[in-house]
């Protein structure tokens, strides 16, 4: 390991490598999201999804690409081309750039930065010009309303975001990634234990700024056309795209590290609960077996050698993981890397499932149900939770309780606040419609 | 390491370019994204200086100076949006109501 | 040396859009120009050890003011404005005269630099924790300015939905 520590030495080498993994992964990443995307949305309308392309349909993102890289590319007549051909370049640089601050494992990051998390915000809220300076430059009525309307939602959303970071960020003492995952780490319990209202005002807001449903009406199809990504084909659509499946990446990333522990396992800092650490292999192992199980019972003998070596890999990455699980104490920095990894990849999976589940769960939001959302219900919620938590930090600090202890009558009274705001702010739709159908009787 | 000379001489750069664009422009958003420029120099300033002598209170101003700026570009605009509905001008030499 | 590479990049990147959004035709492309000056800005920032106003200056800055100029701008956007001349009638004599007052700061700075020891490098106490301390500064000493901020955000939100109502 003498060459790796040399390597390491020279500061600028491993930084570099992680980001040049970190770039060419990332485009691939992203459209494996979408087959995976597809995939899941088959399941729950009960039909398969793409399965010609490839076996199993795994081929389909390669086959996406291709055909979006010799795609004619259309600049409408009076647009303006600089800011035309500017504005997916901002998209994608803003996603790109957050990736830089985020922990993936304990060594694979690129840049330890001690405002690490207030980076990431500062540069996400880049990706705002990647959408209006997009929807202006098309020249086109309804790329500039979709993307105006965007822009707003964005920027209302990002107010309960931060709001929800600077809860976290208490709980943690500081901005950075790798001092925020030790605070949870030796605190032992995940913020998200502490400060769930946190993890849910950062949940939705998080859907909301990377223009997810329920909250996509800027670019429903039905809606807007695309909004401001009408005009857009090609390989220019394909990097607003990229910008958009990397954005989820990243909100995932941060969610991750700030409320769900990072690479770190549950309980980390109980060493009665080890075992906990053979839990990836042990889940990879169920995998494998089931796709062993599955594999004969498939009509075409092309996806019987797929699901087959799938259940391999499985196989293989199960043995891999747990050995690493089960590694004497002198390959640490190894074992480390490999669990964290996967626990990282596992977590980032859980929420990019759940912002998939709500894709297809929820009925879309009409725009100023969208804003009296962001305005009315999330944004005070935040700011209560930020009061609220920071009166369980005291209780902690001036009459020594715990800090589970410390933090429920916090979460209790904002649960109350959050009760009292869906009741008397959100509840005026009904009045409303109960007025109307009343007018309607009568 | 660099003087803090050549940050004052930046500022008075940024500064200079943004009193030009005040006095000069006839559109009145440019001449508020000059003023935007004017803070910003005087941030830089604010900022060397923080450097020079080595506390954060330089920094710390420049943060109530942010606030100015942002809080002075909303009221700026919002007063040109109700201008512009009323005149439909967005040049500084035709909006001459209280002339006489 | 690399710290005086980037301070020129920076700083020419800054004068360059400084001097691009004053100059361009379409208010659009002046604000773009003003976006990326407004970024090299935050870089200075960098330079200067003061994280915290970096990513203050990236988030408020570049995030909020310029996408609420943006915004102005589309909603109020002329195709005439094209067309219109760019500078005023007095854009000589205000020119000069700015040039003078350039040249007298000018003047101020390198003559007093002597005075300040503003030619020598600094005295470098700050400490990477920026943001704390910054903290501590703004919540501590400087608490009064900062609810007088709060205060004044609040009239200029209360005054910027007033001036966009259709009817007050």
């Amino acid at each position: 390991m003498a060459v790796l520590d040399y390597m390491l030495q020279q500061n600028w080498l491993w930084p570099l490598v992680c980001a040049v993994v970190i770039v060419a992964v990332l485009p691939l990443l992203a459209g494996y999201v979408v087959l995976m995307e597809r995939k899941v949305m088959a399941d729950m309308q009960a039909r398969l999804g793409p399965m010609r392309v490839g076996p199993h349909g795994l081929l389909q993102p390669i086959a996406d690409a291709l055909k979006l890289l010799i795609k004619e590319d259309i600049i409408p007549q009076k647009a303006d081309a600089v800011i035309f051909w500017l504005a997916p370049l901002l998209s994608v640089t803003a996603a790109m750039l957050a990736y830089s601050a985020l922990a993936f494992g304990p060594a694979f990051q690129i840049a330890e930065l001690n405002i690490g998390l207030l980076f990431i915000v500062a540069v996400s809220a880049m990706g705002v010009y990647g959408i209006v300076l997009g929807g202006w430059a098309s020249n086109s009525h309804y790329s500039l309303l979709g993307a105006l309307r965007s822009t707003a939602q964005v920027i209302s959303y990002e107010t309960a975001a931060g709001m929800a970071l600077i809860s976290g960020v208490m709980l943690a003492g500081s901005l950075s990634t790798r001092q925020i995952m030790d605070a949870q780490t030796s605190a032992g319990f995940w913020f998200v234990l502490l400060n769930p209202i946190g993890f849910f005002i950062y949940l939705v807001a998080s859907i909301a700024e990377t223009n997810r449903a329920p909250f996509d009406m800027p670019e429903a199809e039905s809606e807007l056309v695309a909004g401001y990504m009408t005009e857009y084909s090609g390989f220019r659509w394909a990097i607003y795209f990229l910008a958009e499946y990397a954005n989820m990446i990243v909100v995932a990333g941060i969610a991750t590290t700030l409320f769900l522990g990072g690479w770190a396992r549950p309980f980390a800092s109980i060493a009665a609960l080890n075992f906990l650490d053979y839990i990836p292999g042990v889940v990879l192992l169920g995998v494998a077996g089931y796709c062993f199980y599955r594999a004969p019972k498939q009509p075409v003998a092309a996806q019987k050698i797929t699901l087959a070596l799938f259940g391999g890999l499985c196989l293989l990455l199960a043995v891999i993981l747990s050995g690493a699980a089960a590694a004497p104490q002198q390959y640490q920095a190894a074992r480390e890397g490999i669990l964290g990894g996967a626990w990282f990849l596992a977590k980032v999976g859980a929420y990019l499932y759940s912002f998939m589940w709500f894709r297809f769960t929820f009925p879309r939001f009409r725009f100023d149900q969208l804003m009296k959302l962001g305005w009315y219900f999330l944004i005070p919620l935040s700011i209560v939770n930020v009061i609220a938590i920071g009166g369980g930090l005291i209780l902690e600090k001036e009459m020594g309780w715990g800090r589970f202890m410390a933090l429920l009558p916090a979460n209790v009274f904002t649960l109350a606040v959050a009760w009292f705001l869906v009741r008397n702010s959100l509840a005026q739709e009904k009045t409303v419609a109960a007025g109307l159908a009343g007018e309607a009787e009568g | 390491m660099i003087p803090t000379s050549h940050y004052l001489f930046l500022s008075l750069a940024l500064f200079t370019i943004g009193v030009i664009g005040v006095v000069t422009r006839r559109n009145v958003i440019i001449i508020l994204m000059s003023i935007e420029l004017i803070l910003n120099a005087v941030n830089i300033n604010l900022v060397a200086f923080a450097h020079h002598w080595g506390n954060v209170d330089g920094q710390v101003f420049a943060i109530f100076v942010i606030t100015d700026a942002a809080a002075e570009a909303a009221v700026g605009l919002g007063i040109i949006i109700a201008f512009f509905r009323n005149r439909e001008t967005l040049l500084a030499d035709e909006m001459d109501l209280l002339k006489w | 040396m690399l710290d005086l590479g980037l301070f020129y990049f920076f700083g020419a990147l800054a004068v360059v859009g400084a001097v691009l959004t004053v100059l361009a035709r379409n208010v659009v492309h002046s604000a773009v120009y003003l976006i990326t000056s407004l970024l090299a800005t935050a870089g200075i920032f960098l330079l200067l050890k003061a994280q915290f106003l970096f990513a203050v200056q990236i988030i408020l800055y570049v995030g909020g003011i310029m996408v609420l100029f943006i915004f102005v701008i589309m909603l109020v956007n002329l195709e005439v404005a094209l067309h219109q001349l760019r500078f005023n009638r007095q854009k000589w004599v205000a020119g000069l005269l700015v040039l003078a007052l350039a040249v007298q700061l000018g003047i101020a700075i390198s003559g007093g630099s002597d005075t300040f020891g503003l030619g020598m490098n600094s005295s470098g106490r700050l400490s990477p924790e920026n943001t704390e301390q910054v903290g501590q500064r703004l919540f501590g000493q400087y608490m009064v300015p900062f609810e007088v901020a709060s205060i004044l955000l609040l009239v200029a939100m209360i005054g910027a939905v007033v001036m966009g109502k259709k009817r007050i």
